[in-house]
C-alpha cells in the first residue's frame, strides 16, 4: 500500500480517529468538481431536447408527402460558413480552457477576448442563416419544425456568448479565484457542446431537407 | 412535558450514546451563524438554507395540494346527484383541469423533490445541497407558476382542456382565448424548477456524500431520489417541447399540430406522453424509499436484498420510458407495436413486485413496531396493489378499448398514484415531522386521520372501478338518472367527504404538534440513518462534524476509525467534496451566501414567461432584465474574494 497522500487523502489524527482535511485543495476541474456535474446535467437535459425536436421533425416528414412543404430547402452557403466558425470556435475555446486550468491569467484573458470575437462572428451569420431559411415558422409545419430547431440553438449560442462575455469581463476585473478559472473551465466545456449539438440540427435542417 | 424515544432511554441507560463527538460551544455558534441566512424581510426573500426552502416548498406543494383537493371535492358535490347544478359545463371543466394540473405539476412531482432536498443532505453527511441559490430559485419559480396558474383561474381564464391538453381541443382553433396559454406556460414554470432541482440534487448525492458513503451503502431513499432525478432529465424536456410548439402554434401561428398545414396532432400525444408515462414514476420512485425508510425503522432491522432494491428501481426507471403507448392504444398506431408496450407494461410489474416481496420479508423477520408511520405504509400493499393489478388489465389492448375514457381509468390512477406516493408520503410526514420540527405529531390524531383517509379513499375510488365497466364516462359535468349512476356516484362523493375531514384532522394535528406536540429527542424512533444523528430541528450547518460512514446504517453499527472529519472552515460555507463511486475525500468547497438576487431573477424571470402569453415580443424585452439579475446572482463581492483567494489551496 501507498504512503498516504496528505493532499489528496487527508491526515489521520488522534489514533487513527480523526480525519484531517484542511489540507486538502478548495478548487478542482473536471469531474471532481460539482461543476461539471451542473454542466454535464445541463447538457443532458439541452441534448435531449435537441433529440426530440429532431425526432419530431422526423415524424412530420413521414407523414408529409412532400417534404420541404415549402419550394426550396434552405441556402447551403451561411449554413457551411457557419459551421465551419463554429468548428473553428473550438480552438481559441480550446486553449481558453487550457490556460484556465493551468490558472494562467494573461492567456485565459486572451483566449476568452478571442472566442468573445468569434461569438459576435457567429451570432452574425446567424442572422443571415435565418433570412436564407427559405421558409416562415408560419408557412407550414416543415417551416415550423426548422424554425423550432434553429431558434433552440440560436438561444444557447446567445446565452453561451452571454455567459462567455460576463466571465471574460470578471478576468479584467480583479475579480479571480480559484473558483473563476473552475468556471471558465466549465464554460468551454459547455461551449464544445453548443458547437457538437450543431452537427446535427446543421445536418436536419440542411441536409434532411435535400435527402 | 415527557420526552420520548433514545433520551429518555439514554437517562435509563439503557441506549448507546450516539450523538458522537461535537464542537466547542463557541465554535458550534461560530458555525450556526456561518450557515444561518440574514434576519428581516429582506433576509427572508434572501434565504437560500436547504432546509428553510425545503420547508417553505413543503408548505407551498401541500397548500396546492389542498386546493387541489378542494377542487376534487366540488367535483365529486356535482356529481353527487344526477343532474347536478353546483358546477355549470364550463364551470366543471376549468375544474377538472385545475384539479389534474394541480395535482400532477404542483404537487406530486415537486413534493417529492422537496422533502429531497430537505432529507438527502442530512442522510448523506453534508452540510449543504450543490448550488444553493439555484435550489432556492427553483423554489421560487415554482411558486410562482403555480400563483400565476390560480390568479388566472380565479379571473375565470383558468385552462379547460384537461391535464393532459390534447390538440385539437387545446389549439387556437377550439380554445381561443388565454386559457390553455397559462396552461402552457404553467408547464414551462415547473418544468425548469424541476429540471434545477434535479441538477441540484444529483450533483449532492454524487459529489457531497460523507466520506465512506460508497454508493453500495447509500441509504434506499437517497438511491430512489438519485434514479428519479436521472429519469427527470430526460423526461422533462419532452413536455416542455410539446407545450413551447403548442404555444407558439396558438401564439405566433406554428403549424406542429395542425394538419390542414402538414402538422399532426398525434404528435402532441407522443411527446406529452413521452413525458406522462416516466412521469408517473418520477411520482411513484420517492415514495419506494420513504416506504424502505420506515419499514426498515419500524421493522427494526435492515431491508432485505439491498442489491436486489437498488436494481429494482433501476430497472423500473428503464421500463418507464418505454410504456408512453399504452395511453395511446385507442388511437390508431400498428398494432404489432402496441403489443411491444403491453409486454413493457406488463414487464413492470416485475422489478415492483421484487421490492414489495422484500419489503414483505423485512416485515416479516424484524421486530414490529406498530406506529402511523408504518400504518401509512402499509395501506401501499392494499391501495397500489389494487391500482397496479387494474393497470395490468388495462395494458391489454382489447379491454383498453373498451375502458379508456371511462371512470375505470380514474379509479385505476387514483389507486396508483394515492396508494402508491400519497399514503406514503403521509406515512413519511409522520415520520420525519419530529426532524423537520423537533415535536412529534399525535399518534392518537395520527390514526384517525390514517382510518378515516383509508376508508374515505377506498369508499371514493372503488365504486369508480364499476362506474366504468357500466360505461361511465371520464369528463362528464352531469348524466342523467336514467343511467343508474346515482347510487355508486352518491357513495364516491360520501368517500371524498371523509377524505375531506381525514385531511382536516392532519392540518389539526400539525397546527396543534408543531407547538404543543411532545418534543423529539434526536432519534424518536430509534432509526438507522445519518439524520436521526443530528439534533431535531437539525442545526444550521446540518453536522457539527461530518461524520464518517462505515455501512448502509450507521447509527445501528459501532463506530469505525476514523469517525469523524475535521479542518472544515466554521467561519464560512465551506463543505467537503468526494468522489463519485467510493466517496474519498477529494477537495473542499466554499458555497456561495445567502442572496436576494435568486428570488429577483425569479421574478424577473416570470415578467419574461406572463409577458409572453400576450406578446412574444416579452421574450426579448423579458430578456434583459433577466440577464441583468442573473448576472448580479453571479457577480462577487471584492471582500469575499479576497478572503477567498487567502484560503485557498491549489489542487
Amino acid at each position: 500500500m501507498s504512503a498516504r497522500d496528505e493532499k489528496r487523502d487527508g491526515r489521520l489524527l488522534d489514533d487513527g480517529r480523526v480525519l484531517d482535511i484542511s489540507t486538502l485543495p478548495t478548487f478542482a476541474f473536471g469531474n471532481r468538481s460539482p461543476m461539471w456535474w451542473g454542466t454535464m446535467g445541463l447538457m443532458a437535459i439541452e441534448g435531449t431536447v435537441f433529440a426530440l425536436t429532431i425526432m419530431a421533425y422526423f415524424y412530420l416528414r413521414s407523414h408529409a408527402t412532400k417534404w420541404p412543404m415549402s419550394q426550396f430547402p434552405p441556402e447551403l452557403i451561411w449554413g457551411n460558413l457557419n459551421t465551419a466558425i463554429m468548428l473553428g470556435s473550438m480552438i481559441p475555446n480550446h486553449y481558453a480552457k487550457q490556460a484556465a486550468e493551468r490558472l494562467d491569467l494573461k492567456k485565459t484573458q486572451f483566449w476568452m477576448v478571442v472566442c468573445m470575437l468569434v461569438s459576435i462572428a457567429f451570432l452574425g451569420v446567424r442572422v443571415l442563416e435565418f433570412g436564407a431559411l427559405n421558409t416562415r415558422w408560419d408557412s407550414n409545419a416543415y417551416g415550423s419544425v426548422v424554425w423550432m430547431l434553429m431558434a433552440l440553438h440560436t438561444t444557447h449560442l446567445i446565452t453561451d456568448a452571454f455567459d462567455s462575455g460576463v466571465l471574460t469581463v470578471m478576468t479584467f476585473t480583479g475579480l479571480m479565484e480559484g473558483k473563476r478559472y473552475v468556471d471558465v473551465s466549465e464554460n468551454a466545456a459547455y461551449w464544445y457542446f453548443v458547437v457538437l449539438s450543431w452537427l446535427p440540427i446543421y445536418a436536419v435542417v440542411y441536409w434532411g431537407a435535400r435527402f | 412535558m415527557t420526552v420520548s424515544g433514545d433520551t429518555a432511554q439514554r437517562a435509563l441507560a439503557t441506549w448507546p450514546d450516539r450523538s458522537g463527538p461535537g464542537l466547542a460551544p463557541g465554535d458550534a455558534y461560530t458555525l450556526e451563524q456561518t450557515w444561518s441566512d440574514p434576519p428581516g424581510i429582506i433576509g427572508w426573500f434572501a434565504a437560500i438554507n436547504h432546509k428553510t426552502i425545503a420547508k417553505r416548498f413543503m408548505v407551498t406543494t401541500f397548500i396546492f395540494f389542498l386546493l387541489g383537493g378542494l377542487l376534487a371535492l366540488a367535483i365529486r358535490l356535482q356529481l353527487a346527484l344526477p343532474n347536478g347544478k353546483v358546477l355549470g359545463p364550463d364551470k366543471y371543466s376549468q375544474v377538472f383541469t385545475m384539479h389534474g394540473s394541480t395535482m400532477m405539476f404542483l404537487f406530486a412531482v415537486p413534493v417529492m423533490q422537496a422533502v429531497a432536498t430537505y432529507l438527502v443532505p442530512l442522510m448523506i453527511g453534508a452540510r449543504s445541497v450543490a448550488f444553493p441559490r439555484m435550489n432556492a430559485f427553483a423554489y421560487w419559480i415554482f411558486t410562482m407558476g403555480g400563483i400565476m396558474l390560480y390568479v388566472a383561474f380565479f379571473l375565470d381564464i383558468g385552462p379547460d382542456a384537461g391535464w393532459f391538453a390534447y390538440v385539437p381541443l387545446s389549439g387556437p382553433q377550439y380554445s381561443p382565448g388565454k386559457r390553455v396559454d397559462f396552461w402552457a406556460q404553467m408547464i414551462t414554470y415547473t418544468e425548469l424548477s424541476a429540471l434545477m432541482e434535479a441538477i441540484v440534487l444529483i450533483t449532492t448525492i454524487l459529489k457531497m456524500r460523507a466520506p465512506g458513503m460508497t454508493l453500495n451503502r447509500m441509504p434506499l431513499f437517497v438511491w430512489t431520489i438519485l434514479v428519479t432525478n436521472f429519469m427527470v432529465l430526460f423526461a422533462m424536456p419532452a413536455v416542455m417541447l410539446a407545450s413551447t410548439a403548442l404555444i407558439t402554434d396558438r401564439l405566433v401561428g406554428t403549424h406542429f399540430y395542425n394538419p390542414a398545414e402538414g402538422g399532426d396532432a398525434l404528435l402532441w400525444q407522443h411527446l406529452f406522453w413521452f413525458f406522462g408515462h416516466p412521469e408517473v414514476y418520477l411520482i411513484f420512485i420517492p415514495p419506494l424509499g420513504f416506504m424502505s425508510s420506515i419499514i426498515a425503522t419500524f421493522s427494526r432491522r435492515p431491508v432485505v436484498g439491498y442489491p436486489a432494491m437498488v436494481l429494482s428501481v433501476i430497472a423500473t426507471a428503464f421500463l418507464a420510458f418505454g410504456l408512453w403507448v399504452h395511453h395511446m392504444f385507442a388511437t390508431n398506431l400498428p398494432e404489432l407495436g402496441k403489443t411491444f408496450f403491453t409486454a413493457a407494461s406488463l414487464m413492470i410489474a416485475i422489478p415492483t413486485s421484487v421490492q414489495i416481496f422484500c419489503w414483505i420479508a423485512t416485515l416479516w423477520t424484524g421486530r414490529i413496531n406498530f406506529k402511523t408511520p408504518l400504518l401509512f405504509v402499509l395501506a401501499f400493499f392494499v391501495i397500489l396493489l389494487l391500482g397496479g393489478l387494474t393497470g395490468l388489465m388495462l395494458a391489454s389492448v382489447s379491454l383498453d378499448y373498451q375502458l379508456h375514457d371511462s371512470y375505470f381509468v380514474v379509479a385505476h390512477l387514483h389507486y396508483v398514484l394515492l396508494g402508491g406516493a400519497v399514503f406514503p408520503l403521509f406515512g413519511a410526514f409522520y415520520y420525519w415531522f419530529p426532524k423537520f420540527t423537533g415535536r412529534m405529531l399525535s399518534e392518537r390524531l395520527g390514526r384517525w386521520n390514517f382510518w378515516l383517509f383509508f376508508i374515505g379513499f377506498n369508499v371514493a375510488f372503488f365504486p369508480m372501478h364499476v362506474l366504468g365497466l357500466q360505461g361511465m364516462p371520464r369528463r362528464v359535468y352531469t348524466y342523467p338518472s336514467e343511467m343508474g349512476w346515482d347510487k355508486l356516484n352518491l357513495v364516491a362523493t360520501i368517500g371524498a367527504l371523509t377524505i375531506a375531514l381525514s385531511m382536516l384532522l392532519f392540518i389539526v394535528n400539525v397546527l396543534h404538534s408543531r407547538r404543543r406536540g411532545e418534543i423529539a429527542s434526536s432519534d424518536p424512533w430509534g432509526a438507522g440513518t445519518l439524520e436521526w444523528g443530528v439534533s431535531s430541528p437539525p442545526p444550521m450547518a446540518n453536522f457539527h462534524v461530518v461524520p464518517v460512514v462505515h455501512g448502509r446504517y450507521p447509527l445501528w453499527q459501532e463506530a469505525g476509525t476514523p469517525r469523524y472529519v475535521t479542518g472544515l472552515a466554521n467561519e464560512w460555507r465551506e463543505v467537503l467534496i468526494t468522489s463519485v463511486a467510493d466517496a474519498k475525500v477529494d477537495h473542499r468547497l466554499w458555497l456561495p451566501s445567502s442572496t436576494i438576487w435568486a428570488f429577483l431573477s425569479a421574478v424577473a424571470t416570470t415578467i419574461l414567461f406572463v409577458g409572453s402569453i400576450f406578446t412574444p415580443w416579452a421574450v426579448v424585452w423579458g430578456a434583459v432584465p433577466v440577464a441583468i439579475a442573473a448576472t448580479l446572482w453571479f457577480w462577487p463581492k471584492h471582500d469575499i474574494i479576497e478572503r477567498r483567494v487567502e484560503s485557498e489551496l491549489r489542487p
